[in-house]
């Protein structure tokens, strides 16, 4: 077991460094001077002189390879740079916006864990109800519905209805920003917080609950039909004791690798949620940097984004192995 | 030389997949999918002959019409038909999601079929390749090549197509481990065949079918990463049809005219919907196991 995790974590080192290190060689390559950019955009004419101290001061300059050597150094030294635009420090703009996603995060994770096991637990054991159909016909049309348009779709019902209905005030949702962003325990939304959290969690969770509900419903099935379900009702195990005791810890593994596999598309619906709802995290602020060539805050945000990927997947495999001994023994042959 | 190819034509593909047709005939929810999709792509074709206006003629004096029998989509802020927009639109998220999922199989078969067969230290470098790849947040990956390659319908095609290979890959690396090690793959080592023609005249074929299902549901993904990249605004640009970019353009006007927004949003819905039921059903009618 432990060779297993130190050689996980050691093949997961070149996977962030060759990553990074594509990403950077990607991005040297965009058309647009960020020097010039910063002087004063590109649709304005800019003094050379200030373009050139830009360069000087960034290297900007430099051969790529230098380039790469210095962003190296001063990655590893957690020094993320300066943003080109205002020249915030990166390690501050990552501070303020993490803490917003992972909030977001939070809730939409609740969401998926609550709703999506539940449902797809009563739609296993109800197979063929008419609940178990509609179940089917809306995970499916959940996971369907782009991110954006289902977005919108719960602004217009819950923002914009209400108020040409003119309904009180305490029943209407927020659709933009975070509002006064207090919080209790981290996580947990005081004062008018909760108005602005409501629609950007839902629609954070909506494509992973359907995911995760699906998954349930089939690996459940699977399980319900399995001998050693019919060994534990033949010695006299009731349904639900057999379900609990038995069915339930076997029909969760699937579900928890969904966890590792799901998070690349939970990073792309937390963009465009973040994206719709002017939420302040890091999805929205990665995707405007990205379009404005603010380097540094790209690849800053990037590769923590990378290493919650990377490590969020090594602790699924980990506890995959753990519950699983096949896997473990399977890779130590291989090698 | 060539008559055991012909021998398997006739005994053994052809009932498969009339047997499989059979079975995913017998699926509803598989053949509304694909009920729509024959619509749908009829109607892309045929966009001239079933729209009155062009997709980027704007109407003097009908300014965001709520949806009506001369407009049943209704038209937007500076007069354009929305019906004609989501009609050539089809035909902008068509091309998008066949071409670039053409790419993806391309790309994904070469690479996965390489590492299954071969193995070893090839194999580990395609799949750390892959790795490497999937570590980065495919969005990010996507907005970043767009930004590159310019905004275009082709760009678009690229980025897709580069970035949707990954899980085709391991796919069919998956399929080549366990066919390579057959008796059939021996017996035509064993008749000296070339390395490739064993590989892709004798060993692919058989691993086909996972690829056909994943290819069908990675063009609705794609569709709906294409609507993605345009809504960020690195996709297509104005005044292309695109369904992305129409309920981008539309969401400004959400509180008085929401058709402008939600008509192109279940466009996009729908034909991703498609996609994914008619993947499930070629997926069950392909394996007789599960039934």
């Amino acid at each position: 077991m432990f060779r297993y995790i130190v050689r996980r974590i050691l093949l997961i080192i070149p996977t962030i460094f060759l990553a990074l290190s594509f990403l950077f060689a990607l991005f040297f390559v965009l058309p647009g001077d960020p020097a010039t950019l910063m002087a004063g955009g590109a649709n304005r004419i800019v003094d050379p002189g200030v373009v050139e101290r830009i360069n000087e001061r960034y290297g900007l300059d430099d051969p790529l390879l230098v380039q790469f050597g210095d962003y190296w150094k001063r990655t590893l030294q957690w020094d993320l740079g300066e943003s080109f635009q205002n020249r915030r420090s990166v390690n501050d703009i990552l501070g303020d916006k993490a803490v917003n996603s992972v909030r977001l995060a939070i809730w939409a994770t609740l969401i998926e864990v609550v709703f999506g096991i539940s449902i797809g637990l009563l739609s296993a054991m109800r197979r063929y109800s008419i609940s178990d159909k509609l179940t089917t016909v809306v995970t499916a049309v959940a996971s369907a519905v782009p991110v954006f348009v289902l977005g919108f779709l719960l602004q217009y019902a819950f923002a914009v209805q209400p108020h040409k209905h003119g309904w009180p005030d305490w029943m209407r949702l927020r659709t933009q920003g975070i509002g006064p962003n207090t919080w209790t325990l981290f996580f947990i939304p005081t004062g008018q917080t909760w108005r602005y959290l409501v629609l950007p969690a839902v629609v954070l969770a909506a494509g992973s609950t359907a995911l995760a509900a699906r998954m349930t419903r089939g690996s459940m099935l699977e399980v319900l039909g399995a001998d050693y379900m019919r060994t534990a009702r033949a010695k006299g195990l009731d349904g639900h004791q057999a379900v609990w005791h038995h069915g339930l810890r076997n029909a969760m593994l699937p579900v928890v690798t969904l966890i590792g596999i799901d998070f690349g598309l939970v990073i792309g619906a937390a963009v465009l949620t973040e994206k719709t709802f002017s939420w302040p995290g890091l999805g929205s602020e990665i995707a405007d940097s990205v379009i404005s060539r603010d380097l540094p805050v790209t690849m800053g945000l990037t590769l923590v984004v990378v290493l919650a990927f990377t490590v969020v997947n090594l602790v699924v495999d980990v506890s995959y192995a753990w519950l699983d001994p096949r896997i473990r023994l399977g890779q130590d042959r291989n090698s | 030389m060539s008559w055991p190819e012909d021998l398997g034509s006739v005994h053994a593909v052809r009932p498969l997949w009339a047997s499989a047709w059979r079975r995913f005939r017998r699926n509803k929810m598989a053949m509304a999918g694909l009920a729509f999709l024959v619509a749908l792509v009829v109607a892309a074709v045929l966009a001239p002959w079933i729209t009155r206006y062009g997709p980027t003629e704007g109407i003097e004096g009908a300014y965001r019409q709520p949806p009506s029998w001369a407009h049943p989509f209704g038209t937007d802020k500076i007069g354009r038909d929305v019906f004609s927009r989501v009609v050539y639109g089809a035909r902008v998220s068509l091309r998008i999601g066949f071409a670039s999922t053409v790419i993806s199989v391309v790309i994904g078969l070469l690479f996965g079929a390489v590492a299954g067969f071969f193995g070893g230290l090839v194999d580990t470098l395609i799949m750390r390749l892959t790795d490497v790849f999937l570590a980065i947040p495919y969005i990010v990956l996507a907005i970043a090549i767009a930004a590159v390659a310019g905004r275009s319908e082709h760009s678009i095609i690229v980025v897709l197509g580069l970035t949707g290979w990954l899980g085709l890959a391991r796919i069919v690396r998956a399929s080549f481990l366990s066919l390579k090690q057959l008796e059939y793959v021996e017996a035509a080592r064993a008749m000296g065949y070339s390395r490739a023609r064993i590989m892709f005249r004798h060993i692919l074929p058989n691993a086909g079918q996972p690829v056909i299902v994943y290819s069908t549901v990675l063009i609705g993904g794609v569709i709906l990463s294409e609507a993605a990249l345009s809504y960020l605004g690195v996709g297509p640009q104005a005044p292309t049809p695109a369904w992305g970019l129409m309920v981008s353009e539309g969401k400004g006007d959400l509180a008085r005219s929401a058709h402008l927004l939600l008509l192109p949003g279940g466009a996009i819905c729908l034909t991703v919907l498609a996609f994914m039921l008619v993947g499930d059903g070629l997926r069950d009618a392909l394996d007789p196991k599960l039934i």
